[in-house]
């Protein structure tokens, strides 16, 4: 498994967000979820703009065995989307917590954030999930 | 209980992700399932499909039992080692099974049935085979390996000893050779060119490994079926089952009403072409980004129907799809896309053939 990076958080459905230094939250897949998909084919974008809510769908990602909802970890704006994964899809397998980021979020309440699971918390769900 | 082959420990060993399919613990790739397929298409695969259930016939009577059996006429077979795709029917004309029938003397054909439907295909096979006086034999202890790609008859044949290797490289599509213990069947599930090979499961994996050595990639059941999807063949289950006939599967062409055989469902299916075939199988190409997937909503100008086999096809790089819709012209088509109705068109499979898309998809 590689390693996951220090300054993300992650969501139990496998979503991570990096809070960036301009206060915009980055988010994406983590590399077990894009192992678990599989090769992705299609990624399914919100529009700039778009208002989300924590724990809503925002996206969706298609593997070639399944279609797979995107949970927002913040609630706020979509600032920007990650245009490349329309043409590279692909993308996100390669490299999922950098080049394969989905979506940027400005948040409207940034301490959702602590609720959310640190590296340690995150990589002891993996085991556990593992043990079952 | 999960049933293993007896590749499991290979497939585990090669670092494969291993899934439950049907009741049997089975790799669905072992690295990127796109480039598996692409090495199907271009080059050479191997897969592991000894969850298949090989059944020998053995008795005076086994024809005249297949022809009773059979919707496909088993009297096409002359020679021996030839092999004949068919549905097994219900009285009521719904498809137990497909399978593939092999001659290979007047009192002895094997069938190769699938594997989540071995149970109830054995004990059907057997009561019927009753009234023939046909010995119904299952050999789980054989193992099978499909190799599947343009190169792949030359690489498996590159092992074997000259006199059979020659023989094999001579089979015609859809014949096949014993040697011993060993069956060797030009056929697949692909739409490739390439060998299904039968043999003791004890040989199994040291064949495997002579084929990885050869540059014979493992591919997974996630490969297989976008391969035999894009091939535009029918997967049980998904496609057809006991309450749809061949005519509603697009499998018409499996059916021989033949002289007055008197083969289990012909009634039915006499009824049904009477009647009007109510329902029609046929294929959909998602031009626009998505993918197709089982069990959505497909409108058409004759009404609703639904996608049965639906995916993405890598050597496409577009959602296709098998979909079950009402009889009759269907206008224009579309599916509904977690709630958005797309447009889609509507094809007659297959959608991929030797490596290269098939005319107009």
């Amino acid at each position: 498994m590689s390693e996951i990076p220090g300054d993300l958080k992650f969501l139990k459905s496998h979503e991570w967000a990096r809070l960036e230094d301009g206060g915009v939250v980055r988010v994406g897949i983590s590399d077990h979820a894009q192992g678990q998909l599989g090769d992705l084919v299609y990624v399914e974008l919100p529009a700039v703009g778009d208002a989300v809510q924590a724990g809503n769908a925002c996206a969706v990602v298609e593997s070639v065995k399944a279609a797979s909802d995107i949970y927002a970890p913040v609630s706020g704006t979509v600032v920007e989307v990650n245009e490349v994964l329309g043409d590279k899809p692909e993308t996100i397998n390669e490299d999922a917590y950098g080049e394969g980021w989905i979506l940027a979020i400005r948040p409207s309440s940034p301490d959702e954030l602590d609720s959310l699971l640190d590296p340690d918390a995150y990589a002891e769900l993996l085991e556990e999930e593992d043990a079952h | 209980m999960t049933r293993t082959t007896v590749l499991n420990p290979v497939h585990r060993a090669l670092g494969a992700r291993m899934v439950d399919f049907g009741g049997w613990d089975m790799p669905i790739s072992y690295g990127s399932q796109i480039e598996e397929h692409h090495a199907v298409r271009q080059d050479a695969g191997m897969f592991d499909v000894s969850h298949m259930t090989v059944v020998d016939l053995h008795g005076a009577q086994v024809r005249a039992f297949l022809r009773h059996l059979l919707a496909n006429s088993v009297d096409k077979l002359k020679v021996s080692g030839k092999a004949l795709y068919t549905c097994m029917l219900n009285a009521q004309g719904g498809v137990i099974d497909d399978l593939i029938v092999y001659f290979l003397a007047e009192d002895r054909f094997r069938l190769v049935v699938n594997a989540a439907t071995r149970d109830k295909d054995l004990e059907w096979i057997r009561r019927q085979a009753q009234a023939f006086a046909v010995r119904v034999e299952y050999h789980p202890e054989l193992a099978m390996i499909a190799v599947q790609g343009p190169n792949a008859r030359a690489r498996t044949a590159g092992l074997w000893p000259h006199v059979l290797a020659e023989r094999a490289l001579t089979l015609k599509p859809f014949s096949a050779l014993r040697e011993g213990a060993l069956f060797v069947a030009r056929t697949g599930y692909t739409g490739e060119d390439g060998f299904e090979i039968t043999l003791p499961g004890s040989e199994a994996a040291a064949l495997w490994q002579r084929l990885l050595d050869a540059g014979v990639r493992p591919c997974g059941l996630g490969a297989r079926d976008t391969l035999r999807l894009e091939a535009g063949m029918n997967l049980y289950g998904q496609d057809m089952d006991e309450t749809t006939t061949p005519y509603e599967a697009g499998l018409a062409w499996t059916v021989s009403l033949d002289g007055d055989r008197d083969f289990i469902g012909r009634a039915a299916l006499e009824a049904q072409q009477r009647a009007g075939v109510p329902r029609q199988m046929i294929g959909l190409v998602l031009d626009d980004k998505g993918v197709l997937r089982h069990g959505q909503k497909v409108s058409t100008a004759r009404g609703e129907g639904e996608i049965l086999s639906g995916t993405f096809a890598p050597t496409l790089g577009k959602g296709i799809a098998f979909a079950r819709v009402p009889a009759g012209d269907p206008g224009a088509v579309g599916v509904e896309i977690r709630g958005r109705p797309v447009p889609v068109r509507v094809v007659r499979p297959p959608f991929v053939r030797s490596g290269r898309p098939c005319a107009g998809i």
